[in-house]
């Protein structure tokens, strides 16, 4: 072996080596991120962080039970405007739109996908907080649920897609109509892959902060109906993380640990649901 | 996101013959219409968000024109108002942030296209997806608590002693920052670049790397003098993609920036960035001019997301097709 030979087989085993480390270092931050969160926010997670409210500045103890269900609210009501818009956008594009038609929507869903969250939320503020004059958890949702939105189309319109010709020709044949296609055979079969979509949509939104900022905003209280300012997770986590408080950073960590855990919980159930369907998409 | 462009062919017959209304008592028409209208909802909502932000930010684009983009007083009070050192801190930020993401994620991506055995990097991929739903409060929850405090201790004096000649890392060592915004950032955007970058890797043909190989290239020389080239059009798109994210990103950067509007040559000064000042200011802008020039702010972030991704987007669809146009030759 000459030694030019011998310097070209050791740079090569080098430098595998090394983007073997690169991705070991890119993966071990989650086990980081993970056990950190678990570390601390573990030991402040109690019966009285679901249950309770916050106290007041200086007294310990409370828990989180308002935030909890203000971000279920948000999370229910997001679904109620982003799902029906992205499914029923996804199933025109995918069987009843002509090309150029779908070329702008497409476009439109792809550029609102791109939009930093915090436009979002300014976009929400002017469209839902200014008329109404204060902020609310439907102001919050309706910025969650424009993000929703082009997720949700663009995989609706892919699983339906992967769904073969011959399924909805056989429908066809036995003289169904062309919806009657779509919503009793094209749907069904593509149903697993467009529930993980809308799982992943909700697993994302549920996590961002940005957009409730100015639109949710925040409550130390329960917050009735939909036409109040609520507490939401993100928000608390954001609050209590960046105050000089110890006991509020303790729950923080508890709040992250809860929110991550409920976003992974959501993510790997998703990507089950889509692997044991996998065969249709084939 | 998968850019495919075929519709699916008219599987009906042929429905011109019969007259709208048998094809309206069908339902199909009826269909057709309502779908059309909640798809039609969405470019609605886009060219909305456009024109609001375009509308409400009149009144700085008249009163300061091109000079909002030049000036840095920002002084709520005589309602003075320039942009610059929130353009600065955004876009140093993500220049560190890509300096440090760009080669981790790219070797990462190598190592599961090129070199792991398809179930180690089908398992490792899943982990990345699983970092990339990780919540960006999360992270500027770590950063606070994790990386600042080792950054103060640890990283900016150690970069003090050892590269302090240059302007870049002198001047105190506050932990907030540039520099530590510029990780975290980092963190944040290195599973977008391993994701996408590894599709595009292994979308290239099995030919190219075979006929490396045989021509007595090693393995590495295959991969870095052949294949990445080869990709070299969709990683630029995967980079764009993930400087995107990073010029939009909120609350991690909030969090650790330091919230002072600085422009300074040193990474470790504090400094602030377009999404933070919104974040931070909106809900107590007093006065139409405070409240519309966060406003274009949000307008210059938007156009700056939205150019990068569509160039992102194109970068990908064509090595995507050059890479399955390749493989059927």
């Amino acid at each position: 072996m000459s030694p030019r030979l011998r310097w070209r087989k050791f740079v090569s085993g080098f430098m595998l080596t090394l983007t073997g480390v690169c991705a070991t270092v890119a993966v071990s931050v989650l086990f980081f991120i993970l056990g950190y969160l678990v570390y601390h926010g573990g030991s402040s997670i109690n019966w009285n962080f679901f249950t309770k409210l916050p106290v007041p500045v200086g007294e310990i103890g409370g828990g989180m039970a308002n935030a909890i269900v203000g971000s279920a609210k948000l999370l229910l009501l997001a679904s109620l405007l982003g799902v029906p818009i992205g499914f029923f956008g996804g199933v025109y594009l995918a069987e009843f739109s002509n090309s150029s038609i779908a070329f702008v929507v497409r476009y439109a869903a792809d550029l609102l996908n791109g939009v930093p969250s915090i436009v979002i939320g300014i976009f929400a503020y002017a469209l839902v907080v200014l008329p109404f004059k204060h902020f609310s958890t439907l102001a919050g949702a309706f910025a969650l649920g424009v993000m929703m939105i082009p997720i949700t189309l663009r995989s609706t319109e892919e699983f339906l897609h992967a769904v073969p010709r011959a399924l909805r020709e056989g429908s066809m044949a036995l003289g169904a109509s062309r919806w009657r296609t779509i919503m009793s055979v094209v749907v069904p079969a593509a149903y697993r892959g467009i529930m993980t979509a809308i799982l992943l949509a909700l697993a994302r939104v549920a996590g961002e902060t940005a957009p409730l900022l100015f639109t949710a905003f925040g409550n130390r209280y329960w917050s009735p109906g939909v036409s109040q300012p609520t507490a939401s997770l993100p928000v608390m986590i954001f609050t209590y993380a960046i105050s000089p408080y110890d006991d509020w950073h303790r729950q923080a960590w508890a709040a992250g640990l809860v929110l991550l855990a409920l976003i992974l919980i959501v993510n790997i159930f998703a990507r089950a649901i889509v692997s044991r369907g996998g065969t249709i998409l084939r | 996101m998968a850019t495919s462009t075929t519709t699916v062919p008219d599987a009906g017959p042929s429905t011109g013959s019969r007259s709208l209304l048998a094809r309206l008592t069908s339902g199909d028409e009826i269909a057709r219409i309502i779908t059309f209208i909640f798809a039609a909802t969405v470019v609605l909502i886009t060219v909305l968000l456009v024109l609001q932000l375009w509308h409400d930010s009149s009144l700085p684009r008249h009163k300061f024109g091109l000079n909002f983009f030049a000036t840095r007083v920002w002084d709520p009070i005589a309602e003075e108002f320039g942009a610059l050192p929130f353009i600065y801190g955004t876009l140093v930020t993500a220049t560190v942030s890509l300096l440090i993401a760009v080669p981790l994620g790219l070797g990462a991506a190598i190592f599961l296209a090129e070199l792991a055995p398809q179930k180690i990097s089908d398992t490792l991929q899943f982990f990345i997806d699983l970092l990339a739903a990780v919540p960006s409060v999360i992270y500027g929850l770590l950063g606070v608590f994790i990386v600042i405090p080792l950054m103060r201790e640890y990283l900016q004096p150690f970069l003090k002693r050892t590269l302090g000649f240059l302007p870049l890392f002198q001047g105190p060592a506050y932990g907030v920052g540039f520099f530590t915004a510029g990780i975290v950032l980092a963190i944040m955007v290195i599973p977008y670049i391993i994701s996408v970058s590894r599709e595009v890797l292994l979308s290239v043909p099995r030919d190219q790397r075979e006929a490396a190989l045989a021509l007595g290239s090693t393995r590495w020389e295959s991969t870095w003098k052949v294949v990445v080239p080869f990709a070299r059009t969709g990683i630029m798109g995967s980079i764009f993609l993930a400087l995107a994210r990073a010029l939009g990103e909120t609350m991690a950067v909030t969090m650790v920036i330091g919230n002072t509007p600085t422009i300074s040559a040193s990474l470790f000064s504090p400094g602030y960035s377009i999404a933070a000042v919104i974040a931070n200011e909106f809900t107590e802008a007093t006065g139409e001019i405070y409240l519309q020039s966060l406003i274009e702010l949000a307008l210059v972030l938007f156009l700056l997301t939205f150019i990068l991704n569509g160039l992102a987007r194109m970068l990908l669809l064509v090595t995507t097709q050059k890479g399955s146009g390749m493989g059927q030759v």
